[in-house]
């Protein structure tokens, strides 16, 4: 067997990468090193340093991982990610597909129709809406709870921006769940149903089981979605006083508000790292998996 | 025992998938539930399982009346056509799930898995994911996992259908031992009347959600209650000629018969003869159907014969070496004593 199955030789076959390579390397590669460059460098918005920008080798870095402000940052992106993604998303998802899952009909049509919604309104659209619900002058929400003046997002901005993202996101989940609980064999779930298995049994023993791969995949595409969005700037940027400051803002806060970009692009590698051990351990629990069924 | 009373399962749109059903089985029996795709057999398995909620009537079990129970509290255990194994438990742990979800501690549930595995000659498996076993091996850990919980009955869902034609066979013979060793109640649905005949001690045909003849294999391979039964029931279809009472005779597709008992004079019957109790001879005969062979179909060791006689096509079975060739002249004579008439659909021979 020849390994050139196309019949291309490598010349035209190379012909055909290079323009997808080109792409790849002007707008994903170029950038990545530009950042780490950048990162090298008190290269600044305004000023001297933009105009000559030095190499400060590895101060930069120093200094984020010595900031308070990133540690806290850190931690509230932990706790978005956990509470908006993992628990939220996933976890409203799969509970909706689940309910879902023998309806079918207006009911099903519905509900389904408003949570998409949710997800295809553009962001800036849907913070603009959420703004009007939580303000605390004008507020739907003061106007149906009675609570008058209540300022939620100045109040309570982390649960704001979390359960905001959980709205935001859950129709992915919803959709992705529902798409693999149609995999589970009715005949699977009314064995455990006949040998007398409760919801909960027959989720862990039947369900979870079988859609683990979905699961992973699942959770994995969320946490880097939810890691990386920048939509809840748009409802409370970051504030007040940073206590919903989460990376993407701080980023943008330090870089762009702050003017220095050097700095900035530090911190977005030292991201770019995180997202990069979060994808290596869930493609390991995926690979463990695969290694189970063979 | 399982009794059924008025048994009715409505789908929403008013599809009646069982229809007012009166159903006894009595303990021990292997009982099949037999008929077309479509016909209610498995939803009727299904709501004596609980896995249907009936619309109206009640299903007994063992004295215990369980209409409006879970399934999971009938004390009944199913079989599916997919044998529903989980795959990624091995063999131990499926036969024993349902001991685990009723807290069997995990030692006694183990060795009750080996026992009942070492029955079902399983014991080299036991290790082995349901992936890593045959189709016949999967069905024997389904029939494990059912044993193992000693229910009150044993539901079985076309449970030889996704073998291969040989391992049916012996798949059958197997299931039938293996049944009246452990005398336990046993309904099972097939759409294929030679497994009903072969494994039932007693079958119901059902047609349209209703039961249209309740007997034991002779009885429904002998005398069919209606002529839905009649073609249904048999590896070859039977004859079923419509003719007329007239003069003290049975006029049929050109043959003129004994009048049979149970009819008069200037009645429409329909005449049913299997195809095995007809005789092909030479010649002309006064009681037998007159035709041309049209159709030689082999059997093995008989041929199906069809002869075309005007307006009707008769089916003779004839032994090996006998057959005759196609569009030679043929007559086929029925053996009177094996013959059935329906009036109305509906048997009238005594």
């Amino acid at each position: 067997m020849s390994t050139d199955a196309a019949g291309l030789g490598r010349g035209r076959a190379v012909g055909f990468m290079v323009p997808a390579l080109v792409l790849i390397g002007v707008f994903l590669v170029f950038p990545a090193l530009w950042t780490i460059y950048l990162g090298l460098t008190d290269f600044r918005l305004t000023g001297l340093a933009a105009a000559d920008p030095k190499f400060v080798g590895a101060e930069n870095y120093t200094a984020a991982l010595g900031d308070e402000r990133f540690h806290t940052s850190l931690w509230l992106t932990v706790q978005f990610v956990l509470g908006s993604a993992v628990i939220g998303q996933a976890g409203l998802g799969f509970a909706i597909a689940w309910a879902l899952r023998d309806r079918s009909g207006p009911v099903r049509r519905v509900v389904e129709g408003l949570v998409l919604l949710a997800w295809i309104l553009p962001s800036s659209v849907v913070a603009f809406l959420w703004i009007a619900l939580l303000d605390g002058d004008q507020g739907t929400l003061n106007a149906l709870l009675r609570t008058d003046g209540f300022a939620w997002l100045l109040d309570h901005p982390m649960a704001s921006i979390v359960l905001f993202n959980t709205w935001r996101g859950t129709a992915f989940s919803m959709m992705l769940y529902g798409a693999a609980l149609e995999s589970v064999p009715p005949s699977h779930l009314e064995t455990a149903r006949l040998a007398g298995a409760s919801a909960f049994q027959q989720l862990r023993d039947v369900v979870f089981p079988r859609i683990r791969g979905h699961m992973l995949t699942n959770l994995l595409l969320i946490s880097l979605w939810t890691f990386n969005d920048f939509t809840a700037f748009q409802l409370t940027a970051g504030g007040p006083e940073g206590r919903s400051e989460i990376l993407p803002v701080y980023i943008y806060n330090v870089a762009l508000n702050g003017g220095k970009l050097g700095f900035g692009a530090a911190v977005s590698f030292l991201v770019l790292l995180i997202n990069l051990v979060l994808a290596l351990v869930y493609l390991r629990l995926l690979r463990g998996r695969r290694g189970v069924a063979a | 025992m399982i009794s059924l009373h008025g048994l009715t399962k409505e789908y929403p749109g008013g599809v009646r998938a069982v229809d007012a059903l009166d159903l006894e089985i009595a303990d021990g029996e292997f009982f099949a539930l037999l008929g077309p795709s479509g016909c209610g057999k498995t939803t009727l398995l299904r709501t004596i399982a609980g896995l249907e909620t009936a619309t109206a009537g009640r299903v007994t079990i063992g004295g215990t009346e369980v209409t409006g129970l879970p399934p999971g509290r009938r004390d009944v255990a199913m079989v599916f056509q997919d044998y529903a194994l989980f795959p990624h438990m091995d063999v131990t742990t499926n036969i024993a799930y349902p001991l685990r979800i009723r807290k069997v501690p995990r030692a006694e549930r183990e060795a009750k898995a080996a026992e009942t595995a070492s029955r079902l000659s399983l014991s080299e498996l036991l290790a082995r994911r349901p992936g890593q076993l045959s189709g016949g091996q999967q069905q024997r850990v389904a029939l494990a996992r059912a044993i193992a919980c000693h229910p009150r009955a044993f539901l079985f869902d076309e449970p030889l259908s996704n073998l291969d034609a040989r391992m049916r066979l012996e798949a059958r013979t197997f299931l039938k031992r293996l049944q009246r060793e452990l005398a336990v109640t046993t309904v099972f649905v097939t759409h294929d009347q030679g497994e009903a005949l072969a494994m039932a001690d007693r079958i119901a045909v059902m047609s349209a959600g209703r039961i249209m003849q309740v007997g034991t294999p002779a009885e429904v391979f002998q005398r069919p209650a209606n002529t839905f039964v009649a073609s249904f029931i048999g590896s070859t279809p039977m004859n079923l000629l419509p003719g007329v009472v007239r003069d003290g005779a049975l006029h049929v597709a050109g043959a003129v018969l004994p009048r049979p008992d149970g009819v008069a004079d200037g009645e429409e019957v329909v005449y049913g003869l299997r195809p095995e109790y007809m005789d092909l001879a030479e010649g002309e005969h006064a009681d037998g159907f007159a035709g041309k062979v049209s159709v030689v179909e082999n059997l093995g060791t008989a041929y199906l014969v069809t002869l075309d006689c005007g307006e009707h096509l008769v089916q003779a079975v004839v032994p090996e070496d006998a057959e005759p060739a196609p569009g030679a002249a043929a007559c086929a004579v029925p053996r009177h004593r094996r013959a059935l008439v329906y009036r109305d659909g509906e048997l009238v021979t005594p």
